[in-house]
């Protein structure tokens, strides 16, 4: 074709090689070496400038993550405290209670713990670690090592007769299995899970299962709140694209209102439109369309969750598609008309299909930020309308069960790094625009 | 303004205006008609009206007043996607996220086609712009000048009956736009489909029609074949606009029939063709082409008035000597000259004396 515009012709000059083969610049130095030194400045540039954020990032993010990860598999509670009776346990077969030694040996461990200064005592971790797997745990460690300096031979009787939780193979079983430095057992409670007598693998009672029912509904609100973004955001987005410049500013600020108005005050606004005498009912009521006994309660559940937290989220729904809807210059849709499309067929196969990257974009974004949504659902979320995140949060700040907030945190972070896996398998990460 | 539109055209504009605001006119009282199979090319400066009017003839903007007929039928209520119009735009509007095959299957399909007539048209379209081995690409793999090449195919693959370019070559480099200027013109004429071309090129222009339409100020200035826009211009705009041009201005001296003396405002007679000026005393702008300015006075006519000229710059480009002369206070009076070996080359700071052929000094109206 008349249109190739390739010269084809090779200019001998400069390309000298060594016996190497590689190829040399004019003075006889290898062309890599001198290149690489002509970009090392650039480099080093570059370097400097992102080299504060790195920093940030490694030491506030990067490695607080590393840390609550491990935080749900570290175990030194029972290591460190019972360091004899679990040498001694080593010959117990598990079946009836241990021999006078190994209660010995948790004497002599328990005296030993006495002798150290007060912050560095071990039974205390001991006692609430052994409590989140027996709940009577707690009382009966700190109970008997504040006598055990009366006690005298034989150990056994005198433990058995201290509490009668030392009466139990359980507790037993318990301190073997978790006499290691690495634990599954928070990851077990994690999915609902825990060991039966026999050290086996089972799903905890019905009524005391919690975690997996409550990631289902974290994920099954994520995509609902995902898809209501979506249908409000669409449009709107749609609209502001095909604004000028100056009038799509003004609705911007609109959109972008819930970013920048406290979140309290948003959600006592919330509450007043929402609550069972708030201004929607008493409006419904008022026009005679629900009877006052029927009040539609829509917050401190999850109707209220998903409402609230699709406000807050529209932005980051609207913002990418408007990105990538600008860039769609008109004449595509005409194009489409003019060989014959009708308007719906032209968005439908021409508009809608170059919209994808930012509707991925937008639903990645807000599916990732609603399924860690704390504060929303904590707010007026009631009792369904939790979700995972309200749940971590107890662990941290009120059950202080540390290593199960951090298996939870750790299921969620890798459930959501899983998901952009598949989301960049099936879409790919190329065609993401965040705007 | 060219004489009212007749209603037989192929395409016609019958008293079409056009306002955005309500308060100023994008298009006044534009009358065209466009023939079967005629090649026309709307061509003016940016704002002129004509890309609207090509707008108006696709069905994305609606004519305020007037109306529009296509095949004897008027389309100002008829949809774009229903009119059968090809367009091929300005930025090629190829469907990124569809192949080269897709991109030309879409119109066959939103008729519903069948599928071999659908490939057995697609095929005979891209062997007409001989894109043929592309048919997997996506557009963002091809170069401008092979998008090009999909465009117009996707715009011909329906065959329709009239075809709209706006602008299509504006994106293309000079070499590669020339060619495809007659690739164009060659298909469009084959395929005996009517062409309204929209370009600010007036070479393009020029080159490609049958029938040039100039615009300014949403009027048509001049209608006419290439040859007569470039040598008997109607007014001082299409003067200007198209090719290059010398203007001098003075007073109309005497009328004589096809000829009159003009005195330029330095006191100078010459001559010149009466075209827009009737009668003794008017102000007139005359326009001289650089090529028909002569300097050998054996090739003028004996009695034709001559003019000083002080030579200003002497460009050698090759085929032609290209003189820049200050006559009658004007600095930038050219003479285009060809290279031939009799040939002078004046040096800056000559005085020579140059005239014209009376029939080439067109007056005009005064700007």
């Amino acid at each position: 074709m008349a249109m190739s515009d390739a010269s084809g012709n090779d200019v001998a000059i400069g390309n000298e090689t060594d016996s190497k083969g590689r190829l040399l610049t004019s003075d006889g130095r290898p062309l890599r070496a001198a290149l690489e030194r002509a970009n090392r400045r650039r480099k080093l540039t570059a370097f400097g400038l992102v080299a504060p954020l790195l920093a940030f990032i490694v030491i506030f993010f990067a490695f607080p993550i590393v840390q609550m990860m491990w935080r749900s598999v570290d175990n030194p509670a029972v290591v460190e405290a019972l360091p004899r009776t679990l040498e001694a346990l080593q010959d117990w077969n598990g079946e009836e209670l241990p021999s006078e030694d190994v209660y010995r040996a948790l004497y002599e461990d328990m005296m030993a713990d006495q002798d150290l200064p007060r912050l560095e005592q071990k039974i205390g971790p001991l006692a609430v670690r052994l409590n989140y797997e027996v709940s009577a745990a707690r009382g009966a460690i700190s109970r008997t090592s504040r006598n055990v300096d009366e006690f005298e031979a034989p150990y056994k009787e005198a433990f058995m007769d201290a509490h009668r939780l030392w009466r139990d193979t359980e507790i037993w079983r318990i301190i073997e299995r978790e006499g290691r430095p690495l634990t599954a057992s928070y990851y077990l409670a994690a999915v609902d899970a825990e060991y039966n007598e026999n050290n086996e693998i089972v799903r905890t009672d019905e009524n005391r299962r919690i975690y997996v029912a409550l990631f289902g509904r974290t994920f099954a609100m994520s995509l609902v709140i995902t898809f209501m973004t979506f249908a409000l955001g669409f449009p709107i987005a749609y609209y502001l694209s095909s604004l000028p410049m100056s009038k799509a500013n003004l609705l911007m600020i609109a959109v972008l209102l819930p970013f920048w108005t406290s979140l309290l005050v948003r959600t006592s606004a919330w509450i007043v439109l929402l609550q069972g005498q708030g201004v929607i009912n008493d409006t419904l009521v008022g026009l005679g369309i629900l009877d006052d006994e029927n009040r539609l309660s829509m917050i401190y559940n999850q109707t209220g969750t998903i409402i609230a937290m699709t406000h807050i989220l529209l932005p980051f729904m609207v913002l990418p598609l408007y990105s990538v809807m600008k860039t769609i210059p008109p004449s595509y849709t005409r194009a489409a008309k003019s060989l014959g499309a009708t308007p719906w067929t032209a968005f439908r196969r021409v508009y809608f299909p170059q919209t994808l990257p930012g509707i991925a974009a937008g639903g990645v974004l807000v599916f990732i930020i609603s399924i860690g949504y704390y504060i929303t659902p904590a707010l007026v979320g009631g009792q369904d309308g939790r979700m995972i995140s309200n749940e971590i949060a107890r662990h941290i700040q009120s059950s202080l069960n540390w290593g199960l907030a951090a298996a939870l945190g750790s299921m969620l972070l890798v459930s959501v790094l899983l998901l952009y896996w598949l989301f960049n398998k099936l879409v790919g990460t190329d065609s993401l625009k965040f705007g | 303004m060219s004489a009212s539109a007749s209603q037989d055209g192929f395409v016609v504009f019958d008293k079409v205006q056009k306002s955005y605001d309500g308060e100023t006119l994008v298009v006044k009282d534009l009358n065209l008609s466009v023939g079967k199979g005629e090649f026309l090319t709307m061509l003016g400066p940016s704002g002129s009206g004509k890309t609207t009017c090509l707008m108006m003839l696709a069905g994305f903007e609606t004519a305020t007043n007037g109306e529009i007929l296509l095949d004897g039928k008027p389309i100002n209520s008829v949809p774009p996607h229903k009119r059968g119009i090809g367009m091929v735009f300005q930025n090629y509007a190829l469907f990124p996220h569809m192949s080269v095959g897709e991109n030309l299957s879409f119109p066959l399909e939103v008729r519903g086609m069948g599928k071999s007539d659908r490939e057995a048209k697609i095929r005979r379209a891209l062997d007409m712009v001989q894109m043929g081995d592309f048919i997997n690409r996506r557009p963002a793999q091809l170069s401008g000048g092979q998008q090009q090449r999909i465009a117009l195919a996707r715009a011909l693959v329906f065959e329709p009956e009239l075809v709209l370019m706006d602008e299509p070559l504006g994106a293309l480099d000079k070499q590669l736009r020339e060619h495809m200027q007659f690739e164009i013109t060659r298909l469009a004429h084959d395929l005996g489909i009517t062409t309204v071309y929209v370009t600010h090129d007036q070479t393009e222009a020029l080159t490609m029609s049958d029938n040039v339409a100039v615009f300014d100020d949403g009027r048509i200035q001049q209608l006419d074949p290439p040859d007569v826009l470039y040598e008997a211009p109607k007014n001082s705009f299409v003067a200007q606009f198209i090719g290059e041009n010398n203007t001098l201005d003075g007073v109309v001296k005497e009328i004589k029939g096809e000829h009159c003396v003009v005195e330029l405002d330095g006191g100078e007679l010459i001559d010149a063709k009466p075209v827009n000026v009737s009668k003794v005393g008017e102000r007139t702008r005359v326009s001289i082409r650089p090529e028909r300015v002569e300097a050998n006075k054996d090739r003028l006519a004996g009695d034709a008035h001559t003019i000083k000229a002080k030579v200003l710059e002497f460009i050698y480009m090759g085929d032609v000597f290209r003189t820049r002369l200050k006559v009658a206070g004007n600095e930038n009076f050219i003479m285009k000259t060809r290279n031939a070996p009799d040939q002078v080359r004046h040096k800056p700071g000559d005085m020579i004396e140059i005239g014209w052929m009376p029939t080439d000094c067109r007056a005009l109206d005064f700007g």
